[in-house]
């Protein structure tokens, strides 16, 4: 049954794709983590250059705009040495009708190596690894309410840089959990990596009950979901839902759900906060704790830069 | 032409009748079963040994998009093929049949491929728009048998009231998918699949309060309704309840949601994207329950051809739909041997039950339509039930090539095998005399 063996992994359990998280083997996601590490000396020398992509090209797919996530794609298939072409798909080829993978096909025949791929809707990339030519490896760079599992790892770098190991730790995943693909991709590898206590906290309208199906605990009082936590991750609330049937204001989410001081004042002394980009401030989090010590919301974006490359080289010396 | 179908073993579910039997046909009728008169000198001989003589099967939910991009005879050769007889095909066309010389027109184009009986429904407002009724009574003149909004919304509830009250006064049947129209707009059934997959959901409270607006409507109207594609666990026991109340109700299942669950999705499969959206393991054992026991009369394919195209689509993206004429008899006899039934009663959910869900609309045709009696229509099917076979795009007739059941998503065995379909003492299908398929 082709539809259901795990299309990211070749039959020696090698990861020939990057589609999410889900089902990766936690030796996969350790050495993806393990990988990055030994990248992030390379972001500190003068030249920033490692020669493991040299002749190979990388196509930034990006059918959904995200000037963010496509650059830091982008420095890190440089870095590597790839030759890096950026197509901005929204604003081409799906605007004149053609289709995704009619639009696949074409660039496949550009002799493309690898598909870095961000698309509004979930499950997009699978539809692409599936009809790529075989050589061809395809990077999740965000598809829908989804994936997001570049995100994931990068998170995952962070938390184990700052507490070191995963067995004892709980995380709180705070907000839009519904809609985020970072939450869902986040959820995953922390469940793959043993963490025994992780919490999605948020209001019903965010965060469904069948989350719990997922390995988490479902707690609709920030109180009870931040208490003791090590991590807190708080999640971007997206313009569109802070007003609507989602939610009645930006206002009344924070007075809920934003991260305080006060609130943060709950979490293990050493907690650390994250966010994936970009915050929005008084909204999910307040500045004072967005710019204060607890903060790694800058180291975040740097580690993302070394998870990116140890992804794509890894990928590179697997054949499918 | 006279046919004689020899050594068979005879299956009427209606009758009961289950024995070894030759059955002679001629001038569209079944003249005998069991007592051939000795001088009946057939034109043709079918040797049926090994395989089970049925009626022919019906079908009341099969799109044949026709008026549309012009499939109608690769979509009724597709029946043919599928055992199927008799269909009722929704008037979710384009132009949607909400005109009588539509109606008619597709009738006179199906009458001359003679392959299958055609019963089209007549949309239930202008254009499907939810909020015109259409000429309920010309339409029924032209040959519709009941009246549906197919996929489409009503406007709201008066304007269904209106449509129920209207139809109840001429005598016609509602034809309804319970849908809540503003619960609707999901792509996967809401559950821990969809919300693991970021899928926007459709919850079952879709499904039971649409259940409930039209159970209240009935017992204000008195209109007799039929309820399509029932979903889920609590919809089949409010299904259960209203008809132990005594309401004029009578309701069908899909092969798919009868077989499958939200987990077959597996990663992004867009065969699996189809409306209503497969829901839970529980609410698909709650339909196989609830066919058994007769609460859901009838098992019907669903069938919606859908091009590549609109398949090879990111799952949200894609048209949901999939083929399913050439199923519908392995997905009955399938159920049945899973939940041990006689093969009579499994074959009862796609042949005499669903003739009985039409009722008074087959005029005559209703005595013996769905049936095998002496002097009855010729509507035979002689299929192999001791055959496998794997669904795969070539084996299909039908230009829908997109099925869940495809080998390569579920790889499902498909039990029973059609091997020639009469149709009015006609042969509209034969196995062993297709020609070899290029």
């Amino acid at each position: 049954m082709l539809a259901r063996r795990n299309p990211q992994l070749n039959a020696h359990g090698e990861l020939i794709h990057l589609l999410s998280i889900e089902g990766l083997p936690r030796a996969v996601l350790t050495q993806i983590l393990d990988t990055a590490g030994t990248f992030l000396s390379v972001n500190d020398r003068d030249v920033k250059k490692v020669p493991l992509l040299r002749g190979k090209s990388v196509f930034n797919l990006f059918f959904e705009n995200s000037t963010r996530t496509r650059t830091t794609f982008e420095i890190a298939a440089k870095r590597l040495s790839a030759d890096v072409i950026n197509l901005d798909i929204a604003k081409s080829s799906a605007s004149k009708g053609e289709s995704l993978l009619d639009t696949i096909a074409n660039l496949s025949a550009m002799h493309a190596d690898m598909f870095v791929v961000r698309h509004s809707e979930s499950g997009a990339p699978y539809l692409i690894a599936r009809h790529c030519a075989p050589h061809v490896h395809v990077v999740n760079a965000g598809d829908g309410r989804h994936a997001h599992p570049t995100q994931g790892l990068l998170d995952m770098y962070t938390i184990r840089h700052y507490k070191k190991s995963f067995q004892e730790l709980s995380v709180a995943i705070v907000g839009d959990i519904v809609h985020s693909r970072v939450a869902r991709s986040d959820i995953h590898a922390l469940t793959t990596l043993g963490v025994p206590d992780i919490r999605a906290v948020g209001p019903k309208t965010l965060v469904p009950g069948d989350l719990r199906e997922m390995g988490v605990r479902v707690c609709h009082d920030m109180t009870e979901g931040v208490k003791d936590a090590d991590v807190i991750i708080m999640l971007r609330l997206q313009n569109e839902r802070m007003s609507g049937a989602m939610l009645p204001s930006a206002g009344e989410f924070f007075k809920s759900y934003g991260l305080t001081e006060a609130k943060l004042a709950l979490a293990k002394p050493d907690a650390i906060v994250m966010h994936p980009g970009p915050i929005n401030r008084g909204v999910e989090i307040d500045s004072r704790v967005a710019d204060g010590s607890h903060s790694v919301i800058l180291p975040q974006v740097t580690f993302g830069i070394a998870v990116r490359m140890a992804v794509m080289s890894i990928l590179a010396g697997n054949d499918a | 032409m006279k046919i004689l179908i020899r050594n068979g073993r005879v299956v009427d579910p209606a009758s009961g009748r289950d024995e070894a039997a030759d059955v002679a046909v001629a001038a569209g009728r079944i003249v005998a079963i069991g007592r051939v008169p000795s001088d009946f000198s057939p034109d043709r001989v079918i040797d049926a040994a090994g395989c089970v003589v049925a009626p022919g099967l019906v079908d009341l939910a099969a799109r044949l998009r026709e008026p549309g991009p012009g499939m109608l005879e690769s979509e009724l050769a597709a029946a043919a093929a599928g055992g199927v007889t008799s269909l009722v095909c929704p008037p979710d066309t384009d132009p949607p049949l909400d005109e009588p010389g539509l109606v008619d027109m597709l009738k006179f184009r199906a009458r001359k491929l003679s392959r299958c009986r055609l019963f089209p429904l007549g949309a239930l407002t202008h254009r499907l728009d939810g909020r015109e009724l259409t000429e309920m009574i010309a339409l029924t003149e032209a040959g519709c048998v009941g009246f549906s909004q197919a996929e489409h919304a009503i406007h709201d509830n008066l304007t269904l009231m209106r449509a129920m009250q209207y139809a109840s006064t001429c005598g016609f049947a509602v034809w309804l998918r319970p849908q809540d129209a503003s619960l609707s707009g999901g792509v996967a059934a809401s559950g821990a699949v969809a919300t693991r997959l970021g899928l926007s959901g459709v919850p079952v409270a879709s499904e039971t309060i649409a259940l409930h607006t039209i159970l209240e409507l009935m017992r204000q109207t008195g209109a007799r309704v039929h309820l399509c594609r029932l979903s889920s666990a609590a919809g089949v026991e409010l299904v259960r309840r209203a008809k132990a109340e005594g309401l004029p109700l009578t309701a069908d299942v899909s092969i798919n949601s009868l077989h499958l669950s939200d987990v077959d999705i597996g990663y992004f499969n867009a065969d699996m994207r189809l409306t209503p959206p497969l829901r839970q393991g529980q609410d698909r054992d709650a339909l196989r329950a609830g066919l058994a026991d007769g609460t859901l009369d009838a098992l019907v394919s669903d069938h919606t051809p859908i091009g590549n195209d609109d398949k090879m689509l990111p799952f949200g993206e894609a048209v949901p739909g999939a083929t399913g004429l050439e199923l519908l008899l392995s997905l009955a006899l399938k159920w049945g041997a899973d939940a041990g039934l006689p093969l009579a009663q499994a074959l009862a959910r796609v042949t005499s039950a669903p003739v009985r869900v039409l009722g008074e609309a087959l005029g005559s045709l209703g005595e013996s339509a769905g049936r095998l009696v002496e002097g009855g229509v010729a509507d035979i099917c002689v299929f192999d039930p001791d055959a496998e076979w794997l669904v795969t795009a070539d084996a299909l007739r039908s230009q829908g090539k997109h099925t869940p059941f495809d080998a390569a998503s579920t790889g499902m065995r498909m039990p029973g095998r059609v091997r020639h379909t009469l149709v009015a003492g006609t042969l509209a299908f034969s196995a062993a005399a297709e020609p070899a398929r290029a």
